[in-house]
């Protein structure tokens, strides 16, 4: 910015302020061009087939019968909506966020102070966190069931003396235990460095200060890191609570073929469009869980709302 | 920090040290250690190989199923991650240093598509791309990549954009550097790290996905790795895939864990530098 300011001194006091006008053009005229690539990428692939997918939702679509395509209103809704497994899908994903995300947020923590303020090794610490960070989900949720599924015999059931298949669908609780595990595993180091960012903002002196006054650690953390790192705690726990409730990866791994009590609502949209290939319910399903993350994104922009605007350095 | 405390406290952060480590490299050590065993052992619930082999391997690499897919994975993610760069840095450098109307609106745009649920679009894109003819093609991969990498990119590359002097720019021009010069000799040296970084991350995500990889391709044409291991077929009917899906887990972990060993701390650089600054 300032050099900008610099360069456009002379050319300002020299001339009348039309010109002034005509280099702002220009230089608006320049940065709507460089930008208009990206956006209309984002708008044509995101923005249009959202678009698309509501128009779509309220068809009767099936593409197994692609003549049959008539008006249907807001019926698919009402057929999503009115059934059990919807709501029991929407149940096992909030369940899956919920508990992932929070013990994310513990984890990652006591990760993200270690990549911080551990006295050696910080350098091994963060490349061993980002392993699990850059792997392929589906490598991640293939070792975890690998382990923990005695059908391929894998070592987990054998070392704790299982009688029966833990990642059998008829013991969801182990279901949700391992693809909870394999999420928590995945995304903590994530999850450490968005709150690492924060972390390096805490000035130095202000836990000196209160070292001096005679602070314990557990008090510093709770009444100096904690308040000034809440903006980048409301980016994480946004960012992570979005990214859990699409969850599709690891359940599809995981399951294996059908498991309706560990069923997401992903995996839910994903066989109506794709074997079940019915665009209309499909598409009713997609629309849903857009709405349902855009409530989700609001709540948290509008609750934490200036939070996350002085964690992004605007007004 | 009293000197008495420096023992406790060099033990307390190696235990802490050592349980990250454990944490973040069991499951790739008992993956890896899986691919190993020879396919009669392949089940006996042992952690370490009793009969070591690389049979897992040479199988995999026997099977069109697992090359082409491979191929696939690294001219799509690469193909994605330049285009994704290059477009990112266009709308960055504008972002970063040019003052226009609809700044905040594009920013926005690019902080909602992050957000944006991937499987909410799967449907219509698979009709579209039926339609359009690239239904199981590498564009009907990289376009919905890209696109889903433009936030990342353009948050990282606009922070550190912002860091760069570009006084140095007007500098050498002053000094007698043609524009040209003054752009590859001064600034693009200084850009390079965060471009280059930014394109880590993007071929990160790309190399990574799975929802858009299964639905949108069906055949060796366009399936990428982690679509082609969850359909890997048993070498018979009775017999589960596990040491091929193993195998080829640890191959396309290869890349990322040589990223991360030699790029951790720009790695960690860009994910702290979007999310603090963006």
């Amino acid at each position: 910015m300032s050099a900008t300011s610099v360069a456009e001194a002379p050319a300002r006091s020299g001339r009348a302020p039309k010109s002034e006008t005509d280099r702002s053009k220009a230089e608006r005229k320049l940065a709507w061009m460089l930008c208009a690539p990206a956006v209309i990428v984002m708008v044509a692939v995101t923005a249009y087939p959202i678009v698309y997918a509501f128009y779509l939702s309220l068809l009767r679509a099936d593409l197994r019968f692609p003549d049959d395509r008539t008006w249907n209103g807001l019926n698919n809704y009402g057929t999503v909506l009115s059934s059990s497994l919807w709501w029991s899908d929407v149940w096992h994903t909030v369940i899956i966020t919920v508990i992932s995300v929070a013990i994310e947020l513990v984890l990652g923590m006591l990760l993200a102070i270690t990549m911080h303020r551990a006295l050696f090794g910080r350098g091994l610490v963060r490349t061993a966190a980002l392993i699990p960070y850059g792997i392929v989900t589906v490598v991640a949720a293939f070792a975890w069931r690998f382990a923990w599924s005695s059908a391929v015999g894998g070592f987990v059931p054998k070392a704790l003396g299982f009688s029966y298949d833990p990642l059998d669908p008829t013991h969801p609780f182990w279901n949700y235990f391992v693809v909870i595990a394999t999420e928590v595993w995945k995304t903590t180091p994530f999850m450490a460095l968005l709150l690492l960012a924060g972390l390096t903002l805490v000035p130095e002196e202000l836990h000196e200060a209160a070292r001096v006054d005679g602070a314990s650690a557990w008090q510093r953390f709770w009444r100096i890191t904690v308040p000034l790192m809440k903006p980048a705690i409301l980016v994480a726990l946004l960012f992570r609570t979005l990214d859990a409730f699409r969850i599709f990866d690891s359940v599809f791994i995981i399951s294996n073929g059908p498991n309706p009590k560990l069923e997401t609502v992903s995996i839910l949209g994903y066989n109506q469009l794709l074997n079940r290939l019915n665009l209309g319910l499909g598409s009713a399903v997609s629309v849903l869980i857009f709405l349902m993350v855009a409530v989700i994104a609001f709540l948290f922009v509008k609750g934490f709302g200036t939070s996350l605007a002085q964690q992004r350095g605007e007004k | 920090m009293s000197e008495t405390a420096r023992g406790p406290r060099i033990l307390g952060w190696g235990s802490a040290n050592f349980a990250v480590l454990v944490f973040a490299l069991f499951p790739v050590f008992w993956i890896t250690m899986l691919s190993f065993k020879s396919p009669n052992t392949i089940s006996d619930g042992r952690l370490i190989p009793k009969d070591w082999s690389t049979e897992n391997y040479s199988q995999i690499f026997k099977q069109s199923v697992f090359t082409d897919a491979l191929r696939n994975s690294i001219g799509i993610a690469l193909i994605a991650t330049v285009i994704a760069v290059v477009l990112a840095a266009m709308a960055a450098y504008a972002i970063a240093r040019l003052d226009f109307p609809g700044k905040t609106l594009i920013l926005s745009m690019a902080l909602a598509i992050a957000m944006f649920p991937p499987i909410s679009i799967v449907g219509p894109l698979y009709n579209m791309w039926r339609n359009l003819g690239l239904f199981d093609t590498w564009p009907g991969l990289i376009i919905p990549y890209m696109t889903f990498t433009l936030p990342l990119a353009i948050y990282t590359l606009s922070a550190f954009f912002r860091e760069i002097p570009w006084e140095l720019e007007q500098a050498a021009q002053i000094d007698g550097a043609t524009p040209w010069q003054a752009f590859s000799k001064v600034i693009a040296p200084l850009a390079a790290p965060g471009v280059f970084t930014t394109a880590i991350l993007v071929f990160i995500f790309a190399w990574n996905d799975f929802v858009f990889a299964v639905s949108l391709t069906s055949t060796n044409a366009a399936q990428t790795v982690p679509a082609a291991i969850s359909q890997f077929p048993g070498a018979s009917q009775f017999q589960q895939p596990t040491g091929s899906i193993a195998a080829a887990a640890v191959i396309v972990t290869v890349p990322i864990i040589i990223m991360v060993l030699f790029f951790q701390r720009r790695i960690v650089a860009g994910l702290t530098a979007g999310a603090v600054k963006g």
